[in-house]
């Protein structure tokens, strides 16, 4: 079926024994869109995003990515997702190149399509003269960017994104920003968590998360206006203290 | 499709092994500190027990007796004619295991009556040893009173012939079972850290968000560990063969065909202990515990299965190593072939997949 909604989520929950880390979130994403979940540490924005992307089975609600069920077709949703954890999941004992190739060789490309995709990424990260390093000696930005790059090997629909800016300086920060529009340009849809107010600012939409429950939900501009604030920082603090 | 991702996980982990080239070499080095170590650790064989001896008689039949016990290499004469007051504290000591007291008529008694008395006292407080003197000694008895008297009439003689172990060395008993112990060891570890360690460095997250189904990471995890078990078997059978002198009176290819399909059952059991745990370091603690007790206590490396009580015997039959070892044993000891094994090979298939059908469930149960 077509539409133009790329994720949709229907009071979605998880429980860890009695405490509740995700509380019946319901929200949708349209296509092409950068769509961001705000919130402090603890919040459930990792619960939630592992949640869509099957690696946790909700206690109860359902959601569909890409338009398959999470509970019953995860496996569908598996192509055609990506995923950049806050680890930058690679390994470190592999060359750039041999990174890129596993993740290559686990999503089923094909050879050909593996040594023409790493040529492209390569060249495009500006990491050909680093293909035959460790990955661990790369600086933290460039791991970043090589860890997006490998999630988007297999073309995915809809990529997340959580917390990927974590511990990286100001100016990587604002780089990985620049890569995420550009993803988002080519129509895919960019789902990312994140704690940082001013990446909040870049988003098409946000939602504000605080103790599992989404409590605001909008684009910047709506949320600055509707609670007269200048920033989104002020707007995040505002719905702290009044919740 | 499916190759193609298996291959891709085979490949990464060979070169996470061949990268890592020092724990490469202790992953060799290890089994062979481990068989050389338990190997001359382990015995039964029991040599060099001291003796005193009390002659009263001090007779050339008494002297002829006492050189019956020093003739060979079991006993060792340490003290001669002590006070009867001084056998307590020698033995409380450990200075010595045994005391032989020959009376003042020994002669006389055995020319006169051709009966006579000799005492022997024996330090049973480890049970072998006692017995192993005890019984020792009544040869010696034996092969004296043939000596001194051949013509006696009517006594039965026991000519025992030991059968695939002649010189009943403990260390052809050993050896095999180290390989038992060793193999599954070396091999639960090697794959219940090869999962763990993704699991702490975020990797295995980004694996299972793939469409790579739980088969498959095992898959590609199992294979390239086989042969590192195989490389390791194989050196193990090498020292074991030449180093302690092991006879392989079996055929090696049935060796090596039953030897794959036990590393397979140690390798499902380090993957389900890894399915479950979440650090390496718990991994490892987990899989010493759980390999290295009941191999040695229950599996019939030391302690004969038979003579447990059943709840225990039934137990040991779950043990994979108590099934390889009946296997390693009957193929080094007493060359047999697979029509003799073929039920312990299939209660190892057995154990290696319900071991396998446990971690791919686990895995399925994602992360948490």
């Amino acid at each position: 079926m077509e539409t133009d909604i790329a994720v949709k989520a229907s009071k979605l929950s998880r429980h860890f024994g009695t405490f509740t880390a995700v509380d019946e979130i319901s929200f949708e994403v349209k296509k092409g869109e950068i769509f961001g979940f705000l919130g402090a540490n603890g919040a459930g924005k990792t619960t939630a995003i592992k949640m869509l992307c099957g690696l946790i089975k909700p206690t109860s609600g359902e959601a569909y990515v890409a338009g398959y069920n999470i509970n019953t077709d995860s496996s569908m949703v598996k192509k055609h997702i990506g995923y950049m954890s806050q680890k930058f999941s690679l390994y470190e004992d592999l060359t750039v190149k041999e990174n890129i190739e596993f993740y290559g060789g686990i999503y089923g490309l094909s050879r050909k399509e593996i040594f023409e995709k790493t040529k492209k990424l390569l060249s495009e990260l500006h990491l050909e003269k680093m293909r035959d390093s460790l990955t661990k000696a790369l600086p933290l930005g460039w791991k970043q960017r090589l860890a997006l790059s490998t999630a988007l090997l297999h073309d995915p629909s809809i990529i997340f994104l959580d917390e990927p800016t974590g511990g990286v300086d100001p100016i990587s920060r604002k780089n990985f920003w620049r890569i995420i529009y550009e993803i988002a340009n080519q129509g895919k849809t960019v789902f990312v968590t994140t704690h940082y107010m001013d990446e909040a600012e870049y988003c098409n939409r946000l939602s504000v998360m605080f103790k599992g429950k989404i409590i605001e939900i909008g684009t910047p501009t709506e949320l600055k206006n509707k609670y007269n604030k200048p920033s989104i920082q002020d707007v995040f603090i505002e719905l702290v203290t009044r919740n | 499709m499916k190759t193609r991702r298996i291959v891709s996980i085979i490949t990464k982990e060979y070169i996470h092994i061949f990268r890592d080239w020092r724990s490469l070499i202790i992953i060799i080095l290890m089994p062979i500190l481990m068989i050389i170590l338990y190997g001359y650790a382990i015995t039964f064989d029991i040599k060099n027990l001291t003796f005193a001896v009390i002659d009263d008689a001090k007779t050339p039949e008494s002297r002829e007796l006492i050189r019956g016990f020093t003739e060979n290499r079991f006993f060792v004469l340490k003290y001669m004619d002590i006070k009867r007051g001084e056998i307590e504290p020698l033995f409380k000591k450990r200075f010595i295991q045994m005391v032989i007291v020959i009376p003042k008529d020994f002669s006389e008694s055995l020319i006169s009556n051709r009966v006579t008395k000799v005492q022997l006292l024996v330090d049973a407080a480890d049970s072998n040893v006692g017995t192993f003197i005890y019984n020792y000694s009544n040869r010696v008895i034996q092969l004296y009173n043939e000596k001194i008297n051949f013509k006696t009439p009517g006594i039965v003689n026991l000519k025992p012939r030991i059968l695939y172990n002649p010189d009943m060395k403990s260390v052809n008993f050993f050896v095999p079972g180290l390989v038992a112990l060793i193999l599954l060891l070396i091999s639960a570890l090697l794959t219940s850290i090869a999962i763990t360690r993704e699991k702490e460095t975020g990797t295995l997250e980004q694996i299972l968000v793939s469409p790579v189904h739980p088969i498959e990471i095992i898959g590609g995890k199992v294979i390239p560990y086989i042969t590192l078990g195989l490389l390791n078997g194989t050196i193990i059978l090498l020292f074991a063969r030449f180093l302690f002198k092991v006879p392989i009176n079996g055929s090696l290819f049935l060796i090596a065909a039953l030897a794959l399909l036990y590393i397979f059952v140690a390798l499902s059991f380090g993957l389900m202990i890894s399915a479950s745990v979440k650090t390496q370091l718990v991994a490892m603690l987990e899989t010493l515990m759980s390999t290295v007790l009941p191999t040695i206590m229950l599996s019939g490396l030391i302690f004969p299965v038979a003579s447990m009580p059943l709840p225990l015997r039934i137990i040991s039959k779950a043990i994979p190593a108590t099934h390889f070892l009946i296997i390693i044993r009957g193929i080094m000891l007493k060359g047999v072939g697979f029509w003799e094994l073929w039920q312990h090979a299939a209660a190892l298939s057995a154990i290696g997949f319900v071991l396998l059908f446990i971690a791919t469930k686990r895995f399925k149960m994602t992360l948490e």
